[in-house]
């Protein structure tokens, strides 16, 4: 009896052990094969089929070349409230991208991988313009990541919209009273549609809210000679920005109904018809195709009207791609090559650029979504000409914002504490579309506040 | 029911020697191994399973959030030891206020509205002869609806044009388009009515199991007496009922101090803050900022809501003690 129990005890612990044992064999057989694993994040969650199979060609043709290297793409998005939980978590996969805004801080911070000997191996090691690289160097010199798709904040629009409301869709508003106006008219002749709509949470408020501000010559921060950094959001700028956005809600109705929209739910609302017109980076359309399956014909897009102000300019940014700081230098070698293809190759290489562009037509994804020169515009200007012939996004409807752009000045991102900035203008954005009479002075007033506290205690 | 303590006895080796008076038990010494011809290794053996699992994945990590709500940390290099200081920032700012706020009033709405519902269909359920399993199924339907699939699909329905789900119905019998979750007035109780239609199926089948237990022959004694359908309900359902309904309002306001599901996947939060709850709070401290969060101020946060949890069930069974006798 007794020894009968102790063999049910042993037999029960070894089941255990082995159960438990069981989980973690499954990357031991993977890495058996001889090949360097990688998993890369190149697509958005929800994205289409087409957009499935566009990648998984680029892939392909990436393994063909690299038979050592196998490569598996997932779904990914970045985005400002879950980064910190998956970076913390350990859940990001071997390359991701971060905003331009983020890549340095979480370099200096150890927190993503040294990529500069592999880096230096790539063709384009010495083409770089240092300003750009600049964004992936950190404070020690080296290299941590591989900027890709700079672009600058732009007003996207839907022309059929604009055919309903009577408007004609190649001459876009220039000026915010023309955004004013032809939101108006489309609010009216086209029931259930926002004239003019921009985003409101998740940081992206603030983010929108400083772009207008930008463009209308105000500044979030002021970075003085000594580097001390003032918050500055309470200012004539700020206010006369959300003054506009209070007249196109309040006394024209013209903003729709619905006032809480972050990046993913508006670009849902624009390709879905219930936005006409809104603020967003000028390479939208690529992913509004691929995670929304929108029709590029219906696409237009033009520079978002900056003022007449010696000091306005438009908002720029753009994406690192970087590697796991966890990565064997193995997987770091691999991840590097994969960031050169897939990013970098296709701008400054005939065949590349050619390859690319066919495989996106045929995937139905965006081919010449316009972002700002990587390089140089020479560079840039000779890329378009390469894939001109399989441009999928009617040239025409791109060209109020590619005529206009290089005419813009640029202005970078507010650099301190840039998301709790945003988070925090998030709901003075939300106040003013979604109550009648905020007093805005106070609001600000406690933003400045908030967000000096923050960076003041960087600086003990 | 059973009592822990009843199962730990019956789970004594020899479970007849349990019901024995202890003083007629002969004395033996526990040495180790005792304990093993008890069968203590056994016993330790099938729990450490469960061991494992709970010490992992949830005792430890309480363990690190008390620890960490006393360390200023980024996760990446060293922690630092800043005593209370994660607490005061805590109370020190006006969102915590807001929070506070805003989570008691989610949790008033939802036991004005919420916990009355299901112990009302309940009833009603329990007298209709015809059709009951339909009504059961149809009752807890949602519970077995993944959340955020309908968190999601109510978030579609709440769509504040006049062409939305909602307010085509409601167009229907007259009734002006409603903001939903757009306005700072409307937005709470958007939240408290799709997180009542969620959790009401649990409660009403805990509700429609212990009616079953309600001896027919009260409500007869009750019907002799004169009483009519009220008069049965407050008299013979609601004291029979007293037990489990003691409990599953505790239950209810420990759930409602710690929503966060409905404020993070409608609003985040929004319009200005108006559903940002105490969880919400906890984690934009966290999360908010994508290179790294106040992880101690999160963690602070979290186990101030904990202990004050924990008190007022105390508190509460104190009370409720003398009225379940």
């Amino acid at each position: 009896m007794k020894s009968r129990k102790l063999v049910a005890t042993i037999a029960t612990a070894a089941v255990g052990v082995g159960l438990l044992a069981g989980c973690s064999s499954a990357g031991d057989s993977a890495a058996k094969d001889g090949k360097v694993h990688i998993v890369v994040a190149p697509v958005l969650p929800g994205a289409t089929a087409d957009a499935l199979k566009a990648l998984n060609d680029r892939v392909q043709e990436f393994e063909k070349a690299n038979p050592d290297i196998d490569v598996k793409a997932i779904e990914y998005q970045w985005t400002g409230t879950t980064f910190a939980a998956e970076l913390a978590g350990g859940t990001l996969p071997d390359v991701f991208n971060v905003p331009f805004t983020d890549s340095k801080t979480l370099a200096n911070n150890g927190q993503l991988a040294d990529i500069t000997t592999d880096f230096k191996k790539t063709s384009t090691a010495d083409k770089w313009n240092k300003n750009v690289l600049d964004v992936a160097t950190g404070s020690n010199g080296k290299i941590y990541g591989i900027p890709w798709g700079p672009y600058a904040m732009a007003l996207s629009y839907n022309r059929e919209i604009f055919q309903k409301a009577g408007l004609d869709p190649d001459s876009p508003p220039k000026t915010l009273d023309e955004v004013r106006a032809d939101a108006k008219i489309i609010a009216q002749k086209v029931p259930g549609t926002a004239g003019y709509m921009q985003m409101t949470s998740g940081n992206t408020g603030g983010w929108e809210l400083t772009t207008l501000v930008n463009s209308l010559g105000g500044r979030m921060e002021k970075v003085g000679s000594d580097g001390k950094v003032t918050v500055t959001t309470n200012n004539d700028q700020t206010k006369q920005a959300l003054a506009w956005l209070k007249t196109l809600r309040w006394d024209d109705d013209s903003m729709g109904n619905n006032f809480l929209f972050d990046w993913g739910g508006i670009n849902q609302a624009f390709a879905s018809g219930q936005v006409a017109m809104y603020m967003s980076g000028s390479d939208v359309i690529g992913s509004l195709m691929q995670a929304n399956g929108f029709d590029p014909a219906k696409y237009g897009v033009t520079t978002f009207p900056v003022s007449d102000d010696a000091n306005a300019g438009i908002l720029s940014g753009g994406n690192v791609d970087v590697v796991n700081v966890k990565d064997t230098p193995e997987q770091r070698a691999a991840a590097v090559k994969w960031i050169d293809f897939y990013r970098t190759q296709p701008n400054v290489d005939k065949d590349a650029a050619v390859k690319n562009a066919q495989t996106l037509k045929a995937g139905n994804q965006a081919v010449n979504a316009p972002t700002l020169p990587v390089f140089d515009q020479a560079t840039w200007e000779q890329n378009q000409t390469w894939i001109a012939d399989y441009a999928n996004i009617p040239a025409a409807n791109l060209k109020p914002f590619t005529s206009g752009i290089f005419d813009q000045q640029i202005v970078p991102e507010p650099s301190a504490h840039t998301q709790d900035l945003y988070g925090a203008l998030d709901s003075v954005v939300q106040a003013v579309l979604t109550k009648k009479n905020v007093d805005v002075d106070a609001q600000l007033t406690a933003v400045d506040k908030k967000i000096q506290a923050l960076v003041d205690a960087d600086q003990h | 029911m059973l009592t822990s303590t009843e199962l730990d006895q019956q789970a004594v080796p020899g479970g007849a020697a349990a019901s024995r008076p202890a003083a007629a038990r002969p004395r033996v010494r526990r040495t180790p191994l005792t304990w093993v011809r008890r069968g203590g290794l056994a016993k330790l053996v099938f729990m450490l399973p469960l061991l494992i699992t709970f010490g992992v994945f949830s005792w430890w990590p309480i363990v690190r959030a008390v620890v960490m709500s006393f360390q200023h940390t980024n996760l990446v290099t060293a922690p630092a030891f800043v005593g209370w200081d994660n607490f005061v920032y805590v109370f020190h700012d006006p969102m915590f206020l807001t929070a506070v706020r805003n989570t008691g009033w989610f949790a008033l709405l939802a036991l004005v509205f919420g916990y009355p519902l299901p112990l009302v269909l309940a009833v009603i359920m329990s007298e209709v002869k015809r059709l009951k399993g339909l009504y059961t199924v149809l009752a807890y339907l949602p519970v077995v609806m993944p959340p955020v699939v309908s968190v999601l699909l109510w978030k579609f329905f709440y769509d504040a044009r006049p062409a939305g789900v909602f307010n085509t119905i409601l167009g229907w019998v007259g009734i002006p388009p409603q903001p939903w979750i757009q306005s700072t007035a409307a937005a709470m109780p958007s939240l408290v009515l799709q997180a009542t239609w969620a959790a009401a199926g649990g409660t009403i089948v805990i509700y429609l199991a212990s009616l079953t237990s309600v001896k027919p022959e009260l409500y007869d004694a009750a019907e002799v007496d004169g009483a009519g359908l009220w008069g049965k309900v407050w008299h013979v359902t609601l004291p029979q009922l007293r037990g489990i309904l003691f409990i599953t309002f505790i239950l209810q306001i420990i759930g409602t101090a710690q929503v966060f599901l409905q404020p993070y996947l409608f609003t985040s939060g929004g319009p200005v803050n108006s559903t940002t709850t105490i969880l919400l709070l906890v984690f934009q401290y966290a999360f908010q900022n994508s290179l790294g969060g106040n992880y101690g101020a999160a963690t602070a946060l979290s186990l101030m809501l904990a202990a004050f949890l924990a008190l007022l069930s105390v508190l509460y069974f104190r009370l409720t003690e003398r009225w379940s006798d």
